[in-house]
């Protein structure tokens, strides 16, 4: 208990409070900018935590984090440009909502289901940290494989088009994937001899240009479309509590799919929003409307990109284990700080990880009124002329990828892939498989070759080991449902005839 | 009027911004007259990064001008120790160099090694160690060693970090000064020691050589065990772990090092205010205060030292990599 005060004491301390308040705000710029993700806004801040005390520092990276993630959704519902990879699994959903006139009811789904799924991640760290911790460490590459396979699979869920056209978008992401040094072989592919495709092909570039440049490209093809009316963009909130009481069962799936992917080191909040995504679709009473702009599958992924977020802080900060890329960063920070982690830190340093706690509790309380703030700011977007604001979103294109590594190539990536993207979707192949297949690939190459090497190149650990073995299960029965689902109908079908 | 104002500024803005680039040709008087770029060639956040920020903002402190750090990523590294080495040998674009550079070209991957930079000083080594799982029936290094020499080839695994980086290069070399083949003990590619020693507490490998540091929070955890490191002295920071010289009589030692280098033909005048500068960096407090809290190893190597420090440290390697087949040509 006196430790619990003294973290009170600590967060309460005003340089912590003006942190938080500071990094909250950077956070949902920065998150709400095509281009720039969570994880880059954490890198910017490490400078800034040199001149700042412990708590504080760590306040920072966890309410920018988090803030970002929230942020990403805002210009992936307004203007179908997905701020982080995380909001990816979902944006042509919002923008759908966006479309019908229900920005708000989107937007705000976003916000109270991240604060949400924040929240519940928290208390997963606050309660299970030991258990969750266990079970990530008997995570080996054969699950690893499984998992990310599972991921890949999501694809044919999530798509509104042909099972067909999804999983060839997929497996060019997997092609793109192939690109560089990367690979477990360490032998550079597909390089033709470019120095900068030996680091292969960074998702950030290749998302923001299927998704933001080629929405230019084809906005540029048609007439401007009648504005839309003029009204005031209705309460953010009202509405969400009905949704609640409605998704309360998705929320809840959403939010422990999140907990349980996060704290799989690796894995991370992009994977989590896809498997909500498409676990919410599956599981749907009404699958026929994902995709028209419904919101059960938003509150779902939702819930689970912010959840996971807060539980990926689990492997790190009893092991050092980065659950993320944002974790990797908090690491290094929370090294320098002189607060290392490991079970020490919860029982030496206790008044310190209880200021955590509450530090995660305050940015996703403080992140309500600061988005609804944001979004208000943002939906100014809808009324602009379009003229005025595609040369923007090119501009803030080419600046965000420029800014993931000060490279040149990579603005050159976004124009590429953002005729890649128009071409895909004037033909019906979903885009946001393609980004599945570069996001998973590695995941899935890396994994099964190092499985195969561990095992001298035998396959049968891949089934026996038993977390392996149930993920296992669940791929295959993800492949072969569809399949079995089409021939079973077209057996029925074939029945009345006879 | 407004517009006027603006565009006024604007000329303005950009004369200024031209100014310092005609200064040095102008006048060779002061040096830095106008703020440096500092270029990390791997990403915002990581180890090297953070390095590279402390020492670049001691240097503005030291020197009096903006030290400003810029994170060149992509190619695995290549671009940006290109953008280092391709830079104006004025003194206004340094850079952090890290082993790669001496591992980057005997793979074929690059023309670029040492000797396509001025090196000012070098600031940081990592030692490989060798962890093992902690419920491991191996003791001590010893018996870890033996264990290998009696197993089959391809019995024990081991990582790290991914197939022909510096840590798969401290194992073959290792492997190399026990007389025994480079892949004795098979490689398990990783992406970095992190998931490296996840897998090694999750059971899925026996052996992972990075550094101590990068193992340190699994060896807190009671999760690991570190049996030896690869350096001449043992790290005061980690005192327990003794080094492969004092067990099994191998001295084989080649660490992760990070430098400060500049663009080659940088005048001699420079180098040396430079390398005196990052001198009384490396030996501040600050400095100090920071790779003991990451638990860094701080190897001081002045211009020469450095150069010299980078002319072994490729021997040994490209000794290493064609060891392992790794190297091209």
């Amino acid at each position: 208990m006196t430790a619990f005060l003294e973290a009170i004491r600590l967060v309460a301390a005003p340089d912590v409070l003006i942190a938080i308040m500071a990094s909250a705000v950077y956070g949902l710029v920065v998150g709400s900018l095509p281009g720039l993700s969570a994880t880059m806004a954490t890198a910017l801040l490490v400078p800034v935590t040199f001149y700042l005390s412990p708590i504080a520092a760590i306040a920072t990276i966890i309410t920018a984090s988090a803030m970002a993630i929230f942020s990403g959704d805002i210009p992936g519902a307004l203007m179908r440009i997905p701020g982080t990879p995380a909001s990816a699994a979902y944006t042509d959903e919002a923008y759908a909502m966006t479309r019908k006139g229900q920005a708000e009811l989107a937007l705000g789904a976003g916000l109270w289901f991240s604060a949400i799924g924040g929240i519940v991640g928290t208390l997963s760290l606050i309660l299970m940290a030991p258990m969750l911790a266990e079970m990530a460490l008997s995570f080996s590459t054969f699950e690893y494989f499984w998992l990310a396979f599972l991921g890949l699979m999501c694809a044919t869920l999530v798509a509104r088009s042909s099972p067909i056209k999804a999983i060839a978008a997929m497996l060019l992401g997997l092609l793109f994937a192939c690109v560089g040094i990367e690979n477990p072989g360490g032998v550079p592919r597909f390089t033709f001899g470019v120095t900068d495709l030996l680091g292969g092909i960074e998702p950030i570039p290749a998302l923001v240009g299927v998704f933001a440049v080629s929405e230019v490209m084809r906005a540029m093809m048609t007439p401007e479309p009648p504005p839309l009316p003029r009204r005031r963009f209705g309460s953010i909130l009202a509405g969400q509590w009905a949704l609640t009481k409605k998704y309360q069962w998705p929320m809840w799936r959403g939010n422990i799919v999140g907990i349980i992917i996060g704290v799989l080191p690796g894995a991370g909040a992009d994977m989590a929003a896809w498997v909500s995504y498409a676990t919410a679709k599956r599981f749907s009473k009404e699958p026929e409307k994902f995709g028209t702009g419904h919101p059960e599958g938003l509150v779902e992924a939702g819930a689970s990109n912010n959840a996971s977020l807060a539980s990926g802080w689990v492997p790190s900060l009893l092991f050092g284990i980065p659950g993320d890329t944002i974790t990797a960063i908090a690491i290094g920070v929370l090294y320098m700080k002189g607060l290392n982690p490991g079970p020490t830190l919860f029982t030496e340093r206790a008044s310190s990880m209880y200021a955590l706690y509450i530090i995660f509790v305050l940015a996703n309380i403080i992140m309500i009124p600061l988005g609804i703030l944001m979004i208000r700011m943002a939906s100014l977007v809808l009324r602009a002329p379009r003229s005025a604001v595609m040369p923007v979103i090119m501009l803030l294109c080419a600046v965000g990828a420029f800014a993931t590594g000060n490279n040149l190539f990579s603005v050159m990536l976004v124009g590429l892939f953002g005729i890649i993207g128009f071409v895909m979707e004037r033909n019906g192949y979903p885009v946001a498989a393609l980004v599945l297949g570069i996001v998973m690939g590695t995941m899935v190459e890396q994994n099964f070759v190092t499985s195969l090497i561990k095992s001298d190149g035998d396959v049968l650990p891949f089934f026996e080991r038993p977390v392996s073995s149930v993920l296992a299960a669940m791929t295959i029965a993800a492949l072969l449902w569809p399949a079995a689902v089409w021939t079973l109908r077209r057996l029925r079908r074939a029945e009345p005839a006879r | 009027m407004t517009n006027f104002t603006r565009r006024g500024t604007l000329a303005a803005g950009a004369l200024a911004g031209l100014a310092p680039l005609a200064r040095p040709a102008l006048g060779q008087g002061r040096y830095p007259a106008r703020p440096v770029q500092v270029i990390v060639p791997w990403g915002a956040g990581g180890g090297t990064d953070a390095t590279a920020r402390i020492v670049a903002s001691l240097l503005e402190k030291e020197m009096g001008q903006p030290f400003n750090v810029v994170n060149r990523t992509g190619g695995s590294g290549v671009v940006g120790h290109s953008a280092i080495a391709q830079g104006a040998p004025d003194g206004y674009t340094i850079g952090m160099i890290t082993v790669e550079i001496c591992m980057m070209h005997w793979q074929g991957l690059t023309e670029l090694k040492r000797t396509s930079y001025t090196p000012l000083a070098l600031m940081n080594e990592d030692p490989p160690g060798v962890q093992v799982n902690a419920s491991s029936p191996y003791r001590d290094i010893k018996a870890l060693a033996d264990a290998i020499k009696a197993s089959r080839p391809g019995q024990f695994k081991a990582s790290g970090t991914g197939q022909g980086g510096i840590w798969h290069l401290a194992l073959a070399g290792w492997l190399g000064a026990m007389g025994l083949r480079a892949d004795h003990v098979r490689w398990v590619p990783s992406n970095g020691a992190a998931p490296a020693m996840q897998d090694l507490a999750a059971g899925g490998i026996d052996i992972v050589t990075c550094s101590v540091p990068e193992a340190r929070a699994i060896i807190e955890a009671g999760r690991a065990r570190s049996l030896a490191i690869m350096a001449p002295q043992r790290n005061p920071q980690f005192a327990s772990v003794p080094t492969l010289n004092e067990t099994l009589g191998i001295n084989y030692s080649v660490g992760a090092w990070r430098g400060i280098a500049a663009p080659l033909n940088l005048p001699a005048p420079i180098a040396q205010q430079l390398t005196a500068a990052l001198q009384k960096v490396w030996n501040s407090q600050e400095f100090k205060d920071f790779m003991n809290a990451r638990g860094f190893g701080m190897v001081w190597g002045d211009a020469a030292g450095f150069a010299s420090h980078m002319e072994r440290t490729d021997a040994t390697l490209g000794a290493a990599m064609r060891e392992a087949g790794l190297a091209r040509g």
